[in-house]
């Protein structure tokens, strides 16, 4: 753990990156308990506030939007619904996926035919579309979004748990554990999980943002979390009324949106390299990252 | 080639077979699909004449085949909003949207692969590192933002274009531009690798040595190998503009089957929104031909049945 943090505060870019998510899980933690109620409170003689003035105290530092509301707490409280839609989605996503796809390229035959068909059927249809019936039958709940998005990214972990067991299942050390008999959920979990696992997880890491910014984009449209939730997209969808006349209550839920989609992509190139022990001497030699990534001409 | 076209046709009719089927059951199986359709003001009596009038009382085979007789000759019934038949909302809404992608797909196209190429070309130069700041900045921009913000500076700060509608060139630039960007930051690394891998070919090195420009040797020769990646992943990227098209005809009032869409789910017209749905999945699948046409004719080897 030290030596990552050593690791981690070598690399500018990916420290900042680290700074900052955390924050967002701070806020995303301990936001709703403590500015929930300041969230909603309506204060109809501070409407549309300007940011960036200490006027009326610290919670009105972002200004406030058209029913009087603090935009900084509500910032925070709308991190903490990102969260609760978008980490749950992805571990599901991921622990199906991961599981169905090591399950179907350890065993191939029919059962590698039909999972990726069922892959290529879920992944040939735009996410949204899927979204937008799916929500209209049932109600757009926080229950409801994690699902959509979960079917809607099992392929992703599908494709690639399958793509490498397909490739360790012929190895000499599964081949051996095969003749002393270990059962084949035994293999499976002992001998190509531990192998699968890093790269599932950096793509788990790059789907985050993927998944935040589908959240965020049914939020947008109305379909997603709906008022009086608060989630990122929300926060836009409503300044957009707004925009002529108090332009800030669009652009810092967007930003906080941009911020963390950025962090979480830098750590995760930097987590790609760091958890790859043949490649992290790259990240402790200044320049020799930069240098790998040209290529020689 | 017959061969190789009738094979992917199967392949992609099945994920078009799912969707009509995924509509059926997710509308009849899921409680009262009377509560779909009508408004939830509507009475006792409204629900049974409506749920009488279109077989909703019928057994669910019987419903079933009524429905694909209806999908098959288009008839998705009449818009609660509009009275008129739903598929005429949605087949008048759709040239706007073909005209909306299609702008932004070949611009995306043309901008990525002379940039890409460029890129690939001088390592590092301010191509190389423009187009990488680009993809990042895309794939981590929501669309919906970057719209909003272009119209709060160029139409609302500047005052240089229209914040909606269609008409005249301007009022085409922010939607264009909001639609593109994301396909275009991909593109442009796809392009970029393939050009790498291109230009260390030896053919690239024997059409040097037989003096040709080097224009011709980056446009002309090493392009047309890159093609076939960049052409695969363009053909998924635009199937996913359909979800940058909601969004962007949402924000500009572009009157276009995405706007159409999320109209009829704020306004609980199931009969247009699902007559959206089936006609962007035949769409899609219909675009997915055209691809693996596009495919072959790149491709020899694919012509003649030697890859799958």
């Amino acid at each position: 753990m030290s030596r990552v943090l050593s690791l981690l505060g070598k690399d500018r870019f990916a420290a900042v990156a680290a700074v900052v998510l955390a924050l967002v899980v701070l806020c995303a933690l301990f936001g709703p308990p403590l500015l929930g109620a300041l969230a909603v409170e309506q204060n109809l003689r501070a409407v549309n506030l300007p940011p960036l003035s200490l006027d009326r105290g610290w919670a009105f530092v972002l200004g406030s939007d058209s029913l009087g509301r603090s935009v900084a707490a509500r910032l925070v409280v709308a991190a903490g619904t990102t969260m609760a839609v978008a980490v749950p989605a992805v571990l599901l996503s991921l622990v199906v996926g991961s599981l169905w796809g090591m399950w179907a390229g350890y065993h191939r035959g029919w059962r590698e035919t039909v999972s990726m068909r069922i892959a290529d059927v879920i992944l040939s249809f735009p996410s949204l579309l899927l979204a937008v019936v799916v929500l209209y039958v049932f109600t757009p709940g926080i229950a409801n979004i994690i699902a959509v998005l979960a079917i809607a990214r099992i392929p992703i972990y599908l494709r690639t748990a399958r793509a490498e067991a397909v490739e360790l299942r012929s190895r000499l050390f599964v081949d051996a554990a095969r003749t002393f008999g270990t059962k084949d959920s035994t293999i499976i979990r002992r001998h190509i999980l531990p192998i699968v696992a890093p790269t599932l997880l950096t793509v788990a890491a790059v789907d985050f943002c993927f998944v935040m910014l589908t959240e965020s984009s049914l939020s947008f449209l109305g379909i997603g979390i709906q008022p009086p939730g608060m989630s990122w997209g929300l926060m836009v969808a409503q300044g957009r009324q707004e925009l002529r006349t108090a332009w800030w209550i669009a652009v810092f839920p967007g930003l906080a949106i941009v911020l963390t989609t950025v962090s979480a992509t830098v750590l995760a190139a930097w987590a790609r390299i760091a958890f790859d022990p043949a490649q992290r001497w790259r990240l402790t030699v200044p320049g020799a990252r930069k240098r790998s990534v040209e290529p020689t001409p | 080639m017959l061969a190789y076209l009738r094979r992917r046709v199967l392949s992609s009719a099945l994920p078009l077979l799912v969707v009509i089927l995924g509509v059926f059951f997710l509308a009849r199986l899921t409680g009262d699909p009377t509560n779909l359709y009508l408004p939830l003001s509507a009475t006792a009596q409204q629900r049974a004449d409506f749920a009488a009038r279109n077989g909703f009382d019928q057994p669910v085979l019987v419903q079933f085949v009524d429905y694909v007789g209806q999908v098959v000759r288009l008839d998705f019934g009449e818009s609660l909003r509009t009275a008129q038949p739903a598929a005429t909302a949605v087949l008048r809404a759709f040239p706007a949207t073909l005209q909306l992608a299609g702008a932004a797909m070949v611009i995306a196209v043309l901008a990525a692969l002379v940039v890409g190429s460029l890129a690939a070309y001088r390592p590092n130069s301010a191509a190389d590192r423009a187009a990488s700041f680009l993809s990042s900045a895309a794939s981590s921009t929501p669309d919906f933002w970057f719209a909003i913000m272009g119209v709060l500076v160029f139409a609302v700060w500047l005052g240089w274009l229209p914040t909606s509608g269609t008409a005249g060139a301007a009022a085409w630039i922010l939607p264009v531009v909001t639609l593109l960007i994301r396909p275009f930051g991909v593109l442009v690394q796809v392009v970029r690798g393939a050009m790498v891998t291109a230009l260390s070919a030896p053919y690239v090195k024997v059409a040097r040595s037989k003096g040709a420009s080097e224009r011709q040797v980056i446009f002309g020769h090493a392009l047309r190998n890159a093609g076939a990646p960049v052409l695969t992943v363009a053909g998924d990227l635009a199937v996913g503009l359909v979800n940058g098209a909601v969004v962007v005809e949402t924000i500009f009032g572009w009157p276009g089957i995405g706007k159409l869409m999320i109209d009829s789910i704020l306004q609980r017209d199931f009969a247009v929104l699902q007559a959206a749905v089936l006609v962007t999945a035949v769409a899609i699948f219909l675009l997915n031909i055209l691809i693996d046409v596009g495919y072959a004719l790149l491709d020899a080897r694919v012509r003649q049945g030697a890859m799958a």
